[in-house]
């Protein structure tokens, strides 16, 4: 192992570090602009220099590769006199506009400025001024700020594949923009504003929103898709302000979506805050107490064999697991079902349904297949990480299915059922592509598994992937891509009604029109005909299933209370509350005891504690059914 | 020098003429398959030729197609090297060195012609719209200092009344002949000079 003295201490380092990295290795803190972990070196921006014995000049760490024997300094007189001559350059230009810029508080040149930074400028020139470049709805941009030190241009070209970002001009004139300022056309480009070490780039809806120190923040998991991305919300009182992503190297790195990052605006519109109760064909605002009766008069007179239950997208284990003992235990009905459409469900073992190769083994699959999926637009993070993939190792990828452009090449192979015939027959240019890989990887989406045709699809791709030996211990190439964050969880903890062969026994029973009871947990995305169901809509949002019910609980949003959620790959993650329900709203699962209690039935927990440890329990279970 | 301003008015569309085609796949053969995107500055370079000396975007476009490169790169390209025109120049295009050797042998009087006889300030096309000056960094012939290069040839060892002489012709329409204005053969020293001490300087 090679070693490397750093401050005189020497430690040993791997190979094909740069000296910035055996420094970090060290404990010794360098100074950056243009250096990230995820982006390729550019090493313009020269803050990062240290001294290196024996040279005249000081080195730019970040784009020097360490060697044996090297001997650097970080914390000499040399070290800083070079530091605080970058940053006076970088200040030329620089406008002192902190008390009006929206970085102020998290600014890598703020703060660097503090240690490296002189008290006054010896520039009497003018500073350059830059014209504003428009990248889209959601980023703002101050050129002006601009220290060029390209990170947004590398992000966009390398992890997002969209390289609409560059530099043009050069030396002083030399400026950041898109083509000819179109918007930014990625679903990841939002990114760019945490990647920006300056003000040139922030975020737009929150312009002038709050101060960084200001706001309350909470580390919690995203629901807008099934990947559970790893986040942190800042609030500001009750308010959302902002969402930011959080580093997790098992599932989105540190990106996260724009969807993910934007969505939280919705946390204060159309929400319902207090019961409602339908009078005479309208809405009218009740109280608790009054809903509640309603509720348990109506279900008494039905039979509970005319009682159905949707469990929506957006629901935690607490909500789901409530829901179900509420529906057995007190109703005495199981026609319970969370899939939002006829989506073909094998429940049999867990590995039907998740993702089994995990978000990392993207990385080092050999081979990637698409079953009628669109990752770009169903799982952002995931498909960042399958353009990882094909930028580190040059995997094939093939789609069956034409989902457009997914920022890495493909080659679609075709979109009917046969293609399928055909590769496991062995009769397919790519059944043998599939044999002599290594580690494949074939990923089934929601549309491929869409009615009849989905048994076949999923049923016969999984009996010639064991047939072909690659569901294993140690890999399995079997992979279901879930949309939304409630369904693996969901279906861990049973919430799915099939009865024999018919797998979409709910979704026929809604269509024959068995049920006369409908009560929907906050799904919105499902289109029936009401005709004379009596319905009960739980949930946080007045959207669709609002408008058709009959009575309205209002429930918490997803950053309003404490849940467990498990992503597509079947991780049980942690979700922390980050503000309260508004108005008279309430966390669902104390809901569904409070119902229970005035139906004098028991319904198994009394605190959330007890709640948790039932969902546990359950989730173990299911864990430890895997087989191979 | 600042940011390259795009012209107001734009073709349509641009396409390379049969030859140039030619010309430009011959130069994409001289890079490996995955590095076609090397060929980027020989293309706009003919690009710019065949465009009466300046690059329309549609001209951006067609150059980043045929390498299959996207349109901020090769935009990158054009507004770095000062050589590629993005709005339209003169037919005539006159670029008059001002670093320090041609400065220092006069290059200011060879301005103050251009400001003079074909317009006031740079870049900007002369009232027959023919000509159009601009001031440029070394081009690498300061042997001959003053010197002005007008599209593809070199004028050089100029002075006042020789530049004058060079401009009205241009603007009547004829390009004079290109190499120096005291009929020097390229660097070579004049009245036969072996060493600098012979003689008087030039
Ligand atoms: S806009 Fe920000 S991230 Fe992009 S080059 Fe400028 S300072 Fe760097
Ligand atoms: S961090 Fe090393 S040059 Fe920018
Ligand atoms: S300085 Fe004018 S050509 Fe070199």
């Amino acid at each position: 192992m090679p070693k490397i003295t750093v401050n005189n201490k020497e430690i040993i380092f791997e190979e094909g570090m740069t000296v910035l990295q055996a420094c970090e290795l060290a404990g010794a803190e360098i100074p950056r602009f243009c250096y990230h972990e995820r982006l390729s070196i550019a090493g313009n921006c020269r803050m990062c220099l240290v001294e290196l014995e024996k040279s005249s000049k000081p080195i730019a760490s970040c784009a020097m590769p360490a060697t044996e024997g090297m001997k650097i300094k970080t914390n000499t007189p040399f070290v800083e006199k070079a530091r605080k001559g970058v940053m006076e350059f970088l200040l030329a230009n620089h406008p002192l506009d902190c008390p009006v810029c929206d970085q102020g508080g998290e600014c890598d040149l703020q703060d660097q400025s503090l240690f490296y930074g002189m008290d006054n400028s010896r520039y009497t020139e003018n500073k350059r001024q830059v014209k504003e470049k428009y990248m889209g709805p959601l980023i703002k941009t101050v050129m002006t700020r601009c220290i060029h030190c390209t990170r947004c241009v590398r992000f966009a070209t390398e992890v997002a594949g969209i390289p609409e970002l560059g530099a043009i001009g050069r030396g002083e004139d030399m400026e950041i923009t898109t083509y000819l300022e179109k918007s930014m056309e990625s679903e990841l480009s939002a990114n760019v504003i945490d990647l920006c070490p300056v003000g040139a780039l922030t975020s737009k809806p929150y312009a002038f929103e709050a101060r960084p120190w200001d706001l309350k923040k909470t580390e919690t998991i995203d629901v807008m898709d099934a990947v559970g991305s790893n986040i942190r919300v800042d609030t500001y009182g009750r308010e959302v302000k902002r969402v930011l992503p959080r580093v997790n190297e098992d599932i989105n790195e540190e990106w996260i979506s724009d969807k993910t990052r934007y969505s939280c605006d919705g946390l204060s519109k159309q929400r319902l805050d207090t019961p409602y109760i339908r009078e005479n064909g309208k809405l009218i605002k009740a109280s608790w107490n009054q809903a509640s009766n309603l509720l348990i008069s109506k279900l008494k007179t039905f039979d509970p064999k005319q009682i159905g239950g949707l469990v929506g997208d957006l629901a935690d284990l607490e909500m789901i697991y409530s829901f179900k003992s509420f529906f057995e235990k007190c109703i005495g009905s199981s026609y319970i079902e969370s899939r939002r459409d006829r989506i073909y469900l094998n429940p049999q073992e867990r590995i039907n349904y998740i993702f089994n190769s995990s978000i990392n083994g993207i990385e080092e699959a050999d081979f990637i297949l698409l079953v009628g999926t669109n990752p770009r637009l169903e799982a952002t993070i995931l498909n960042a990480r399958i353009r990882k993939a094909y930028v580190k190792n040059g995997v094939k990828i093939y789609s069956i299915g034409d989902p457009g452009d997914l920022t890495y090449p493909y080659k679609n192979i075709g979109s009917s059922t046969s293609v399928i015939k055909n590769i496991v027959s062995d009769s397919h240019e790519i059944s043998g592509k599939i044999k002599k890989s290594k580690k494949p990887l074939v990923i089934i989406g929601e549309s491929a598994l869409y009615s009849q045709a989905g048994q076949y699809v999923f049923e016969t791709l999984k009996s010639f992937l064991v047939e072909k030996n690659f569901i294993r211990e140690d890999w399995n190439a079997l992979n279901v891509l879930s949309q939304q964050a409630s369904r693996v969880g969901a279906i861990d903890l049973g919430v799915f009604l099939i009865s024999g062969d018919d797998n979409f026994n709910f979704f026929n029973m809604l269509d024959n029109d068995d049920f006369k009871f409908l009560y929907l947990l906050g799904a919105d995305n499902i289109s029936f005909d009401k005709k004379d169901k009596f319905v009960v809509y739980q949930g946080s949002h007045g959207d669709k299933g609002a408008e058709i019910a009959d009575i309205i609980l209002p429930g918490a949003a997803y950053t309003e209370k404490n849940g467990l959620f498990v992503n597509l790959e079947g991780k049980l993650q942690n979700a922390y509350k980050a503000s309260y329900p508004p108005g008279d709203a309430r966390e669902d699962w104390l809901i569904f005891k409070d119902l229970a209690n005035l139906m004098k039935k028991k319904i198994g927990y009394q605190n959330a504690q007890q709640l948790r440890k039932l969902i546990k329990d359950e989730i173990e279970k299911k864990n430890k059914k895997r087989r191979y | 020098m600042s940011i390259k301003k795009l012209s107001k008015i734009q073709p349509q569309s641009f396409e390379f003429s049969k030859d140039n085609l030619q010309k430009a796949e011959e130069e994409i053969k001289k890079y490996p398959k995955d590095r076609k995107a090397s060929a980027v500055m020989a293309l706009l370079y003919l690009a710019q030729n065949q465009n009466d000396n300046w690059i329309p975007l549609a001209g951006i476009k067609y150059v980043a197609n045929l390498l299959g490169i996207p349109y901020i790169q090769v935009y990158e390209v054009t507004t770095f090297y000062s050589m590629f025109n993005l709005s339209p120049v003169g037919k005539y295009f006159v670029q008059v060195c001002t670093t320090t050797p041609c400065m220092l042998r006069g290059a200011k009087k060879i301005v103050d012609v251009c400001k003079k006889h074909i317009s006031k300030n740079q870049n900007e096309l002369s009232e027959n719209k023919t000509c159009s000056w601009v001031e440029v960094e070394c081009l690498g012939a300061c042997a001959n200092a003053p010197m002005m290069q007008i599209n593809q040839d070199y004028f050089e060892d100029l002075d006042e009344n020789k530049t004058e002489e060079i401009v009205q012709s241009l603007l009547k329409g004829k390009l004079p002949a290109p190499g120096s204005a005291r009929n020097r053969k390229s660097t070579a020293p004049e009245k036969e000079r072996k060493t600098l001490l012979q003689g008087k300087n030039a």
